[in-house]
C-alpha cells in the first residue's frame, strides 16, 4: 500500500461520509457546513491527482464562494428567525433504490475495464494549464466571462428589492 | 459521490438542500475529470474541469437568487409547496 493510495483511501472516506451527511441531515445550515468538507475534501483529492492550481481554484470558488452562497440563501429564505429547518423527506425508498441501482450500474462498468499500470507523476502543469487557456482554449474563457457577467446581472436583477 | 448526490436531489424539501445535493454531483464529475487527465496525460480534462468549476459557480449564483425570489412570491421554498406547474 503506498502512501498515496493510503491517503487517497482517506480521503475517499471522508468524502463519502460528509456527502452522506450534507443529503441526510435535519439541520440545513449543518448540511451546508457538511458540503464545505466534501468540497475541501474533493480539493485534497485534485492534489493528490498531481493538480495543485485546481486545489486551490477549487478552495476558493467552491469552499469560499459556494458555501458562502448557500449561507445566505439559507440566511434570507428561512421563514421564522431562529427556527430549525427540519428536512422530513418522502420518498426516501423510492430515492434510494433509484440511486442504489445507478451505483450498481457504474461500479459494474468500472469492474469490466481493466486498470492498466499508474504513469509516471509529472511535473506540475499549471504554467501548461495557463498556455491552454490563452492558447486553443482562449474562446472557451472569453465565453466563460461572457457568461459570468450574464449570471451576474440575473443574480442582481432576480434580487432586486421591489421598487 | 454522484449518486449521493442524486439521493439527495430526489428526496431533499427544501430548494436549496436540492442545491447543495447538485454541488455534489457536479464535484463528482470534476474528480472524474481530473482522474482521466491524470492517468492519461491529457490536460484537457483539468482544464474542463476547471471550466464546469466557474460555470457550476455562476449556475449556483442563479439558482439561489431564484429561490430568493420564489422565497419573495411564495413565502416557502419546499418543493413540495412548489406545484404550480404541475398538471
Amino acid at each position: 500500500m503506498t502512501g498515496e493510495a493510503v491517503a487517497f483511501g482517506a480521503v475517499a472516506v471522508v468524502l463519502v461520509a460528509a456527502s452522506l451527511a450534507v443529503v441526510l441531515t435535519r439541520n440545513l445550515f449543518h448540511a451546508v457546513i457538511y458540503l464545505a468538507v466534501a468540497l475541501v475534501a474533493t480539493g485534497v483529492v485534485f492534489l493528490l491527482l498531481e493538480s495543485p492550481f485546481l486545489f486551490g481554484v477549487q478552495l476558493l470558488l467552491y469552499a469560499g464562494g459556494v458555501v458562502t452562497l448557500a449561507v445566505f440563501a439559507i440566511m434570507l429564505t428561512e421563514r421564522l428567525i431562529g427556527e430549525r429547518l427540519t428536512q422530513t423527506n418522502r420518498f426516501i425508498a423510492n430515492g434510494a433504490i433509484v440511486c442504489a441501482a445507478v451505483l450498481a450500474a457504474v461500479l459494474g462498468f468500472l469492474a469490466g475495464t481493466p486498470s492498466g499500470p499508474l504513469p509516471a507523476p509529472t511535473a506540475d502543469a499549471t504554467p501548461a494549464i495557463g498556455r491552454a487557456l490563452s492558447g486553443p482554449f482562449a474562446l472557451p474563457l472569453e465565453l466563460l466571462g461572457v457568461l459570468l457577467v450574464a449570471a451576474l446581472l440575473g443574480a442582481l436583477h432576480l434580487a432586486r428589492p421591489d421598487d | 459521490m454522484f449518486t449521493i448526490g442524486l439521493f439527495g436531489v430526489l428526496t431533499r424539501r427544501n430548494a436549496v438542500g436540492i442545491l447543495l445535493a447538485i454541488e455534489l454531483m457536479l464535484n463528482a464529475v470534476n474528480i472524474n475529470l481530473v482522474s482521466f487527465a491524470r492517468f492519461r496525460g491529457d490536460l484537457g480534462g483539468v482544464v474542463f474541469a476547471l471550466f464546469a468549476i466557474a460555470i457550476t459557480v455562476a449556475e449556483v449564483a442563479v439558482g439561489l437568487a431564484i429561490v430568493i425570489v420564489i422565497f419573495r412570491v411564495r413565502k416557502t421554498v419546499e418543493a413540495d409547496h412548489l406545484d404550480l406547474l404541475r398538471g
